[in-house]
């Protein structure tokens, strides 16, 4: 108990309040802007949060993420367009409830179904981490080593439309990962007598870079028509909502489960748990066939989902120290640089941080409703904001940003590298997601490989050796078996097509 | 700019064999041990120079539908080439000039020149890219204390 008033302490103090609040503000805005997706937000924000304390900066981007999840449904809702990509799987839906006149609906339901979600993944979190934990404790160097790896692997193979594109983004990830001063050693590799990549590649730097340059560059060279903006006024947004979603309770907590496991799993996050809560909506509706011509009930579904797909993100990355999206791979990242070692040992050490943070991401999801009522009231006016004046704005935030990390121009040669990779990548159907994980990942992994040999004395066998290590090893090799039985079952599946005409 | 599989593949193949080549021939053994420095970045080539073979597999399966590069609409439009080369010329700019010339002019030059670029009328521009650098300089530098660059205008710092 003693903790948990500690906690509150941290929390209601007028500055991190205020942290909590403004980063709130800023992911409404960045969310509910097409193209700025919550990745990018957190890109941004990193860079400021550097400076602070570990709870209002993780406060601070938790708050942000969930904000930016949820605005990005207000361009879907009124333009089709998805403001994040966590909006995509419902925007059509979205759209047409505008087009029959009932934006205010759609916009209605998702800020409750947002808030609802959000809050049922802080509370799993809050539930289920602390005993994780204490099983975690348990853990030596194999089982971290294979949970990086299914981490890794989940996040390339699973998640990813082609495994082999996501591999190879985990791979370059990876590869990154090994520049400077190994753990192995001491010796510097793929340096070329660059003192400054000594200590490796910037890890924030490399972020903004990948995140936010590479949005800007696609910015520039994106040829199309800009959106018109609908003018239906938004008055009621709550007016009728109640028995619509008194009717679609059942659809709220399901969406919210599936959200939060899919979340948890490392690698899958927000767009694909709103993606599959959206499909499993229609499959067990009852009226599927309103699906797609402006009916709610999906909507209910994947709204929760992916936002309470964030809650779930954060249980491995606050457990386990692996991160279970872009996002949280950002913030282990951070962790990290600040000197802490996110994982089990914070729950005995420093509970009370912890705490801190759950009750600022529970305060986020509750001002979600407050304050994603005015967003929507002024969504109008922010969508109007046009972006070619936003663009270089951000332009020059990423590079004072990289800059500040050192405080030399070399972060800003990083991120200009590393942006120009992740479009090329994305150009060529490579995702950016596994490359982050690769990132953070990379020595955690080489790391606990090298101290696990050294324990085993070169034996491989020793990864096979305790019980929930072997659990784990058999589960990531399960995982990089499944796309390879898939792919031969489908090539028999098709060859048998073809024989039986 | 949309590339054939295959030629992704080559380029793969070639970035594989010159990590695993450099691992192996310039990183020392630990001894007494089997993996040294050089053992994770010899995994990490070979499993892209793995990705490469089944890319080039794939691409040359298809190199008769995919052409060996496809450029992007922006391609044929001078104007999304030129914004492409002004948002990288911006951050060179920044990188080569930044410490001589001060994070004001920089960032003043660099914000007005993206802006024109992305079509916006001259003296707005100007106006925006002066106002921003001046709330970018105040709240990095005064309350982050990022020590941005004044380059010759040292003697005018505040």
């Amino acid at each position: 108990m003693d903790v948990f008033i500690t906690a509150l302490g941290l929390v209601f103090d007028p500055y991190v309040l205020m942290v909590i609040f403004l980063s709130a503000v800023f992911g409404l805005f960045v969310g509910s802007i097409p193209g700025l997706t919550a990745t990018m937000a957190t890109a941004l924000l990193v860079p400021v949060t550097f400076f602070m304390e570990p709870v209002p900066a993780i406060a601070a981007i938790g708050t942000a993420v969930a904000m930016a999840i949820f605005a990005g449904d207000i361009p879907g809702a009124l333009l089709r367009i998805p403001g994040t990509p966590a909006s995509a799987a419902y925007v059509d839906e979205a759209y047409t409830l505008t087009q029959k006149g009932q934006a205010e609906r759609a916009l209605g339901t998702s800020l409750v179904c947002a808030a609802f979600g959000g809050l049922f993944g802080i509370v799993v979190l809050t539930t289920s981490a602390p005993a994780l934990a204490e099983f975690a404790l348990n853990f030596s160097s194999f089982e971290y080593f294979w949970l990086a790896c299914l981490g890794l692997t989940c996040a390339a193979v699973i998640s990813t439309e082609a495994p082999v594109r996501g591999l190879v983004s985990l791979l370059i990830g990876l590869f990154i990962s090994t520049i400077g001063i190994g753990i192995v050693g001491g010796y510097p590799r793929f340096t070329f007598n660059i003192t400054e990549l000594l200590g490796g590649v910037s890890f924030i730097p490399a972020m903004i870079g990948m995140f936010a340059v590479s949005e800007i560059l696609r910015y520039a060279t994106q040829t199309g028509e800009r959106p018109v903006i609908p003018q239906q006024p938004i008055r009621n947004l709550f007016k009728g909502l109640g028995p619509i979603l008194w009717r679609y309770k059942v659809n709220m907590v399901r969406g919210s489960v599936i959200g939060t496991g899919i979340g948890a799993l490392p690698g899958a996050g927000a767009d694909i748990a709103a993606w599959i809560a959206y499909a499993i909506s229609k499959k067990s509706s009852k009226e599927p066939e309103k699906f797609g011509t402006g009916h709610v009930e999906g909507l209910v579904d994947s709204g929760s989902a992916n936002n309470a797909g964030l809650g779930g993100a954060w249980v491995p990355a606050i457990v386990f120290g692996i991160p279970g999206d872009s996002v949280t791979a950002i913030v282990i990242g951070v962790l990290f640089m600040k000197g802490m070692n996110p994982g089990p040992t914070v729950f005995l050490y420093e509970p009370q941080l912890i705490y801190a943070v759950f009750i600022a991401f529970f305060l986020a999801n509750i001002a979600l409703i407050p304050l994603g009522f005015i967003a929507i009231r002024s969504a109008r006016q922010v969508l109007r904001i046009p972006r070619r004046a936003l663009m270089p704005l951000i332009l020059i935030f990423c590079i004072v940003g990289a800059f500040a990390i050192n405080n030399t121009v070399f972060g800003v040669i990083i991120m200009l590298i590393l942006g120009v990779l992740a479009w090329i990548m994305e150009e060529n159907h490579i995702p950016v997601a596994p490359a982050i994980l690769g990132i953070v990942l990379g020595p955690l992994l080489e790391d606990n490989f090298l101290t696990s040999m050294i324990k085993s004395e070169g034996s491989l066998l020793g990864f096979f050796e305790r019980p929930i290590s072997a659990v784990l090893g058999v589960m990531t090799l399960a995982a990089w078996l499944l796309p390879l039985v898939l792919w031969l079952l489908r090539k028999r599946r098709s060859a048998g097509a073809s024989a039986a005409p | 700019m949309r590339l054939n599989d295959a030629v992704l593949g080559v380029i793969l193949l070639l970035f594989a064999a010159a990590v695993i080549v450099h691992a192996q021939t310039s990183f020392p053994g630990l001894p007494g041990q089997d993996y040294g420095p050089a053992f994770f970045p010899t995994v990490i080539g070979s499993g892209l120079a793995l990705c490469g073979i089944i890319f080039v597999i794939q691409g040359v399966a298809r190199l008769r539908e995919v052409p060996l590069v496809r450029l992007g609409s922006w391609a044929s439009s001078s104007r999304h080439v030129a914004n492409l080369l002004v948002v990288l010329g911006a951050l060179l700019f920044y990188i080569l000039l930044s410490d001589i010339l001060g994070f004001f002019i920089t960032s003043t030059v660099l914000l007005t020149g993206l802006l024109v670029q992305f079509r916006n009328r001259f003296l707005p521009s100007l106006g925006m890219a002066v106002a921003a650098t001046f709330v970018v300089h105040f709240f990095f530098y005064k309350m982050l204390l990022v020590p941005l660059p004044w380059g010759f205008l040292e003697p005018f710092a505040w």
